[in-house]
């Protein structure tokens, strides 16, 4: 198709399924958390409102979950299908980990999933709690499995290499691995930040429209306090795990950078530019001297090593991962000044109706998710040509399907998932846009006989609305 | 270490894929059975009937590939290279019927009628898949060294097609007697007088795949007709007739316990696939390779099956606390909120 490689075609139905993957439980992993902290804020507090939320998001939720569910089962057989070698070479070490995850994470979300969704009236109340802080800690350690053996891939340590095989010799050194507290601390801020922009955008909708309820208040309220304390900590964060693959993975930041030479007896920072992988070099580039050293090595002089240490058959592509890296940096600081923003406004007590921060809330629903992307290609464009960083080949690890096998299997994901998930998408927004009154399911504060005889799922039907 | 890592391990794999067998299998069943129940209550009465725990059930589809891949790396990509097509149908299957359990109470009036028929027909898909699957590894795959020889159409064969009918079958009749278990009323009813004839069917599936799987493989055929295995092996034909009998008394008597035609289904499940293991030992992909063959580093399984060993039970133990919290018949329109 278009001339693509069976390589090429395997690496973007990779990249396009995982992309439309990692959406799902950056939010399971934000909401499942914020569920458990209302659930516990109403028993604590014993304010309705807390409830009202709890029950709100859990539906939406729900939509969520499902999909993050058969989106990631799509992934642990795609290493197999699509990417044998590097599984039969690396699965020694991948495939453990992944078993772990399944293990301690995935059985405990979608074992007590059922309780916390459909169980109000058939648990207590504690145990309920219970149930939902199991599927929050589930995501959690999710989070922790995958990410270790992402990091592991960036960052190699505690293996040999017999006939060509991965062994695993010391599995401590693996799981703790040198860029695995950095990758962890990034993603699981970037999965809170994403909620809590969503949450926001959501109340800031609702507010927009005049609704200024006392749940869509407190929505907005606790989004925006998220932000504000969150935003800060995790462009720290950020700027840590950039100095982490810098001392590991120093072709990345060079590519991120566009940095092509040291002729210069600095680092400039490259703020625009196209890099140009042929030419080797940025072109049109607009550059501010000694920001590019100060930020990387903390010193006014410093340097790094550049793309052109670095063999051309080793070099990431710099096109693209400088862009990435520029789009989420630049959403990071705008997620920055909306918490800024929203703490003047909440000071002069405006942070109800002061239109243009609810209006900026709004328009910043989806950019945290679109900054978890734009860095997930930044960190793993940025490994190429390696699938395990200097240890495997990608042109290596992957199976060998044809061309035509390969077109049709991505056509037949596109047209599936571009339906199925835009649908999901769609009905979790219509379920966002109704007020939380209206989805709070108050069902279980009627009587059995004057309950709605309607089907139950974790959301009413929104005919029934 | 004294442990025999890869049998361990082998049966850790083993345990997973059965319970996902039995496990997702009743609630495969439910969309299987969706065309027989046009009724919209009914049909939301039986989704109520898994909702909350089929997610759990899926989980051990993911615990064999994930297991697969720690254990017998090299199996799991010969595996998933040889049947490339039937597992992407399949994941495709289950899509969309994962989805429609949200979907279908949360789509407009129109498009509900939509995702009605994309739980049933994913599930059909997935069912079938799955026993092409099943069908296509009995038979055997192409390996050269570490991996996958053949096309990507070597699965299909007159036998791999009918093993996906027969998983139909399984599928349908394990789930007809889960809602004998779960429902009552109308729905109850109309699903013992479907069992009858799916247990019908699938004994005739079981007993043409019995006759079938010798005649291609004449190792097969010295395993279970040869003496002195013959003897002991033919317990397991004289089982499924035992349980086979029971199972049609019980969903023939409404008074007995509604739980028996659901048991002895299982009992059904259990001894298929207790003889095709017997057919396959030692192999992991017949006809060549076997699972010390395929085995992973000690270093890796040994890790692996720590975590195994430890968390199993407790998954078990929280698994059956969700099936208990719901237990009891689930009634028309009745709400877990």
């Amino acid at each position: 198709m278009f001339g693509l490689s069976a390589l090429e075609l395997a690496r973007i139905q990779f990249g396009f399924t995982v992309s439309f993957h990692i959406i799902f439980p950056a939010i399971t992993i934000g909401l499942a958390s914020y569920m458990t902290f209302l659930e516990a804020l109403w028993l604590w507090k014993k304010d309705p409102v807390y409830l009202q939320l709890c029950r709100y998001w859990s539906q939406i939720f729900a939509v969520n979950f499902a999909m993050g569910v058969v989106s990631g089962l799509v992934m642990a057989y795609e290493f197999g299908t699509n990417w044998s070698y590097f599984s039969a070479r690396a699965g020694t070490v991948t495939g453990p980990l992944l078993t772990y995850e399944v293990l301690t994470a995935f059985f405990l979300e979608a074992g007590f999933l059922g309780v916390a969704l459909f169980g109000w009236d058939k648990v207590g109340k504690g145990l309920h709690l219970f149930a939902t802080a199991m599927v929050a800690l589930g995501t959690l350690i999710s989070a922790t499995w995958i990410l270790v053996s992402n990091s592991w891939m960036q960052t190699p340590v505690g293996y040999r290499i017999v006939d060509g095989r991965v062994i695993p010799v010391d599995w401590l050194q693996i799981v703790f691995n040198p860029s695995v507290p950095y990758r962890f601390t990034h993603m699981v801020l970037a999965a809170f930040l994403a909620t809590a922009l969503f949450v926001g955008a959501t109340a800031a909708w609702h507010l927009l429209r005049g609704e200024r309820t006392p749940a869509v208040k407190r929505m907005m309220s606790m989004a925006m306090w998220m932000i504000l304390i969150v935003a800060p900590i995790q462009i720290e964060a950020g700027d840590q795990h950039g100095l982490n693959t810098l001392e590991h993975q120093p072709a990345k930041i060079a590519a991120i950078e566009g940095h092509w030479d040291n002729d210069e007896d600095q680092v400039p920072l490259i703020l625009f530019g196209l890099p140009d992988m042929a030419a080797e070099k940025t072109r049109y580039q607009i550059a501010v001297p000694h920001v590019g050293s100060l930020i990387l090595t903390h010193s006014w002089n410093g340097k790094i090593p550049a793309l052109k240490d670095f063999p051309a058959e080793d070099r990431p592509n710099s096109t693209i991962v400088f862009w990435t890296f520029r789009v989420m940096v630049g959403l990071g600081v705008a997620m920055l000044l909306l918490g800024v923003v929203a703490a003047f406004a909440r000071w002069r007590g405006r942070l109800y109706d002061f239109r243009p921060l609810l209006t900026f809330a709004l328009v910043m629903g989806p950019a945290g998710l679109i900054a978890i992307l734009a860095g997930w290609f930044t960190t793993e464009i940025g490994r190429q040509p390696w699938v395990v960083y200097g240890v495997l080949r990608t042109r290596d690890a992957v199976s060998n399907h044809s061309v035509p096998v390969l077109t049709a299997s991505l056509l037949t994901f596109v047209v599936l998932y571009v339906c199925i998930f835009g649908t999901g998408v769609l009905y979790m927004l219509r379920l966002a846009t109704k007020p939380p009154e209206a989805l709070s399911g108050h069902d279980h504060d009627l009587r059995p006989d004057e309950r709605p005889a309607r089907p139950m799922s974790a959301a009413p039907n929104l005919g029934d609305l | 270490m004294g442990i025999d890592l890869p049998l361990v391990w082998a049966i850790i794999i083993a345990f997973g894929v059965l319970m996902y067998v039995v496990m997702d299998g009743f609630d495969l069943g439910i969309g299987l059975l969706f065309p027989f129940i046009p009724d919209r209550t009914e049909r939301d009465t039986m989704i109520n009937t898994i909702a909350p725990v089929w997610d759990g059930n899926e989980t051990w589809l993911a615990l064999g590939g994930a297991g697969l891949m720690a254990a017998f790396p090299i199996v799991y990509s010969v595996v998933l290279s040889a049947f490339y097509i039937p597992l992407l149908l399949m994941l495709g299957g289950l899509i969309f019927r994962g989805v429609a359990f949200e979907f279908r109470f949360k789509a407009d009036e129109a498009h509900r009628p939509f995702w009605d028929k994309a739980f049933a027909g994913g599930s059909i898909l997935a069912t079938l898949c799955q026993g092409w699957v099943l069908g296509g590894l009995i038979n055997g795959l192409q390996v050269t060294g570490p991996s996958y020889d053949g096309g990507a159409f070597d699965w299909v064969s007159p036998f791999s097609l009918f093993t996906g009918v027969a998983l139909l079958a399984a599928y349908a009749l394990l789930g007809a007697t889960w809602l004998i278990f779960k429902t009552e009323g109308a729905l109850h009813d109309r699903m013992r007088t479907l069992a009858k004839p799916l247990t019908l069917a699938l004994l005739a599936c079981i007993a043409i795949v019995s006759i079938w799987t010798p005649l291609l493989h004449q190792a097969i055929a010295d395993r279970w007709f040869t003496m002195p295995n013959m003897a002991i092996l033919a317990a397991v034909p004289l089982l499924v007739i035992a349980i086979a009998f029971v199972l049609l008394r019980s969903v023939g008597n409404a008074q007995g316990n509604h739980a028996v035609p659901f048991l002895m289904s299982l009992g059904l499940m259990l001894l298929g696939y207790v003889g095709l293991g017997i057919s396959l030992w030692p192999n992991i992909i017949p006809p060549a390779l076997s699972l010390r063959d395929a085995a992973a580093p000690p270093e890796s399984m040994g890790f692996a099956l720590v975590g195994a060993l430890f968390v199993i039970p407790f998954i078990l133990i929280y698994t059956a606390w969700a099936y208990y919290v719901f237990r009891g018949k689930v009634r028309h329109g009745e709400g877990y909120h």
